[in-house]
């Protein structure tokens, strides 16, 4: 049962680390425009434009 | 009404939102910007024009957030005029501080959705070997109360971190006297918590840690679809004001000109109106002749004539010619007083109103508290001894917790409103699908409602109208477009010449030939329809008539709300005979012409006392104190910012139908809703009891909970599925 000790922090760590990296996205606006990125992958980057 | 909106060609530097760093942004509303392909093109060209140094649509919102370079010359009108030239019409846009914090909001909830799903998931991996031994699977004393510990030392933080909205919310209704589904909620979480921790310390059998998170889970999912059903109607409201002309141009020093937004115009200020613009304040004319349509003030379809001097009202479209006005009162303060206090008053009566999951929780919370005091009671009483009684106590709080009202009213109302607005019809509340269910007689106005709003020809000689049409192409006048519009494409007068007021003058074929009001022809007006005549020098004069077109299927609207057994009336500004002939169209025989918006607004009242709940759909000025007092609202989307306030429900679109599919799902919600209730009551009875007897442990619990919500959102999703073919 010792293994407990181990195995219930270590799984209660990676469910944490799953909230922080929602948390993340969440913060960088990733739900702001579901849309538009749906959409985006479709158009070519900008960058691949001649520079003016 | 249609209202043409140009692009203004003066300064927008009244929307450049400056940043600290030295640049400046802009937020434009690009609302036909639709597919990957529109995004593109947008992105890729704006990013060219010279200063900007980064151009983002939001496809979701339709807003194009441009970034000006620092130190480069910011100029919104270079922006203005690409989306202009890629075929986008383009609207500066103001975003306000309250949209910000309501964003805030949304995010607190997801995060706290986010929290409890956590906590839900991992007390679960605790739970289900404490719930296998429940069956008899061997589970020591001391596993299981390691496990009801670890299960309590991720729970019960994640419960109170996720119940944090509820138990703010219980607090705030609790010290204004009064008890909200929220204190139930956060009453049963506490206790829940309270009752597992002593358990789990004194050693016992029963933790309650996942089903309080569990209980959290759901509820917030109910909560932020709440959230979101308002966010998106506050923001969509949002938008169309935006579209209808939110700047004012000012005349300044030397007849320079600045556009600036309305709420900025002082009195004595000198404004510039174009024809095809709406007057954004009340002023006097100091010079210029026009005619005004004041038809969403009023009612009345007929232009009126102004001229230097002349006193004319914020909301008048200028038909014609340029007008500049010195504003006499602030776009708050307009003449449009009197008719906010009877839109205040309305709304005040609206908030009276009280909701249906409201109205359940007033008698659910004392029934559910009741129960469960007398199980805390009834059991020490017959000897089960308080801590039991205590555990059977919180039982019964937690199985009878309201998601079926937390949740499944939310879901019916995001479900009905969703639907609605896929069909063009924007809902603004949840409270308003509700009291549009319970309306048995409606009332329409006539001018922009049952009809077009704008003038149509009537019949005429094909050859008199082809005559005319190659020197009505070449105006800008909304009667000469109308007259345009019948005659099709063709060719064009030329050396067309405006005369504001008056009419237009141009050389067809090599004559000389002119189009506008009788008097610039020089002949006697006919009668009191709107008219336009046409003549070349010296030659006959050509008379046309138009007439306010009726909505294509207001008719088949009419009789399909009668076939509903609601009662129909119109209630107009404009004269008896316009109104007669619309009613006769429409097959409405109750009808009242010449109504000031006062009577407008008594007439509803006096269907109140008749204990008739009124539907008011009606788009002028002179209606909004009858939409704030009706027991429901429609506006169309055409209709003045006034009365898309004051009404609950906002359809675009060329036809009325609309106004019957929002009553078709706004019953079917209530169905929904009542239906949800049942069962959540049924569910109860069998639960309540069970809990009190003891028959419920934290399994029993987890599996009753998520069952009922899973059963009332599913029933949620069925509203509104049915179509409305007319």
């Amino acid at each position: 049962m010792d293994i407990l000790m181990f195995l219930a922090p270590f799984s209660l760590g990676l469910g944490l680390m799953a909230v922080a990296a929602f948390w993340w996205t969440l913060r960088r606006g990733q739900y702001e425009d579901p849309a538009g990125d749906a959409a985006r992958i479709l158009v070519d980057d900008p960058e691949d434009r001649p520079l003016a | 009404m249609a209202v043409t909106y140009d692009a203004p060609s003066g300064d927008l530097g009244a929307f450049l939102k400056r940043r600290d760093d030295g640049g400046a942004s802009l937020d434009l509303l690009v609302p036909d910007a639709r597919c990957a392909g529109c995004m593109g093109k947008i992105e890729r060209e704006v990013a060219t024009v010279p200063g900007v140094r980064l151009a983002r649509l939001n496809l979701t919102t339709k807003r194009l957030s441009v970034e000006f370079a620092q130190g480069g010359a910011a100029d919104p009108g270079a922006v203005m005029a690409t989306l202009g030239k890629l075929g986008y019409r383009a609207t500066p846009y103001d975003p306000s501080a309250a949209a910000d914090a309501h964003d805030r909001e949304g995010r607190a909830l997801i995060l706290a959705i986010a929290v409890a799903g956590f906590g839900v998931m991992n007390t679960m991996m605790f739970s289900v070997p404490l719930w296998a031994g429940l069956f008899g699977q061997e589970l020591g004393p001391a596993t299981r109360t390691v496990m009801m510990w670890f299960s309590g030392v991720v729970g019960a933080p994640c419960a109170l971190y996720a119940g944090m909205p509820f138990f703010r919310s219980a607090w705030r209704s609790l010290k204004a006297r009064r008890a909200n589904m929220d204190v139930p909620i956060s009453i049963g979480v506490l206790l829940t918590l309270v009752v597992s921790f002593s358990e789990t310390v004194l050693g016992g059998r029963d933790a309650y840690f996942d089903a309080a998170v569990s209980l959290l889970f759901l509820l917030l999912i109910g909560r932020w679809l709440e959230h979101r059903l308002r966010a998106r109607a506050s923001s969509a409201a949002a938008d169309l004001l935006a579209l209808q002309s939110p700047t004012a141009t000012l005349v300044g020093e030397g007849d320079a000109l600045t556009v600036a937004p309305v709420s900025q115009v002082r009195p004595g200020d000198v404004l510039l109106v174009r024809p095809g613009e709406r007057l954004p304040v009340d002023g006097r004319v100091v010079d210029g002749a026009s005619e005004l349509d004041n038809s969403l003030l009023t009612g009345e379809t007929a232009p009126v004539a102004v001229g230097a001097g002349e006193v004319c009202r914020a909301g008048a479209l200028n038909l014609s010619g340029l007008l500049r006005l010195r504003a006499e009162a602030r776009s708050e303060d307009s003449a449009l007083a009197a008719i906010a206090r009877l839109v205040e008053l309305g709304a005040q009566s609206k908030s009276r109103y009280v909701q249906l999951a409201d109205k359940a929780a007033a008698i659910y919370v004392p029934v559910v508290h009741t129960v469960a005091l007398l199980t805390f009671a009834g059991g020490w009483f017959i000897g089960l001894g308080p801590r039991e009684a205590l555990i059977r106590a919180a039982a019964v709080l937690i199985v009878t917790c309201p998601c079926a009202l937390g949740l499944a009213v939310p879901a019916v109302q995001i479900t009905a409103s969703a639907r609605l607005f896929r069909r063009g019809v924007l809902v603004k509340s949840g409270a308003a699908l509700e009291r549009l269910a319970e309306v048995d007689h409606v009332v329409f106005d006539k001018t922009g409602v049952l009809t077009e709003g704008r003038p149509r020809l009537r019949d005429t000689c094909p050859a008199a109208l082809a005559m005319a049409a190659p020197l009505a192409r070449a105006s800008r006048h909304p009667l000469a477009h109308a007259l345009a519009e019948a005659a099709g494409e063709g060719p064009l007068a030329v050396d067309v010449v405006e005369h504001a007021g008056l009419g237009v003058e141009g050389v067809i074929d090599g004559r000389r030939a002119r189009l506008g009001r009788a008097g610039f022809l020089g002949v006697e007006s006919h009668g009191s329809e709107t008219e336009l005549w046409f003549g070349f020098d010296g030659d006959l004069r050509v008379r046309f008539t138009f007439a306010d077109a009726m909505r294509p299927d207001a008719a088949r609207v009419v009789a399909a709300l009668r076939k509903r057994g609601l009662g129909v009336e119109v209630l107009s500004g404009d004269l008896e005979g316009p109104v007669a002939r619309v009613a006769e169209l429409a097959g409405v025989d109750a009808w009242q012409a010449r109504r000031t918006p006062q009577e407008k607004a008594a007439r509803i009242d006096a269907l109140r006392a008749e204990g008739k709940r009124v539907l008011m759909v009606g788009d002028g000025l002179n209606d909004a104190g009858a939409l704030a007092k009706a027991h429901a609202a429609i506006a169309p989307g055409t209709a003045l910012e006034a009365s898309q306030n004051a009404a609950d429900l906002v359809f675009s679109g060329e036809v009325l139908a609309p106004v019957v599919e929002a009553l078709d799902v706004a019953r079917d919600a209530r169905a929904r809703a009542l239906e949800n209730f049942g069962f959540a009551a049924l569910y109860n009875l069998v639960a309540a009891p069970a809990a009190m007897l003891g028959f419920v442990n934290p399994f029993v619990a987890a599996i009753a909970m998520s069952g009922s919500s899973l059963v009332v959102t599913l029933n949620a999703l069925r509203t509104g599925a049915r179509e409305w073919t007319s």
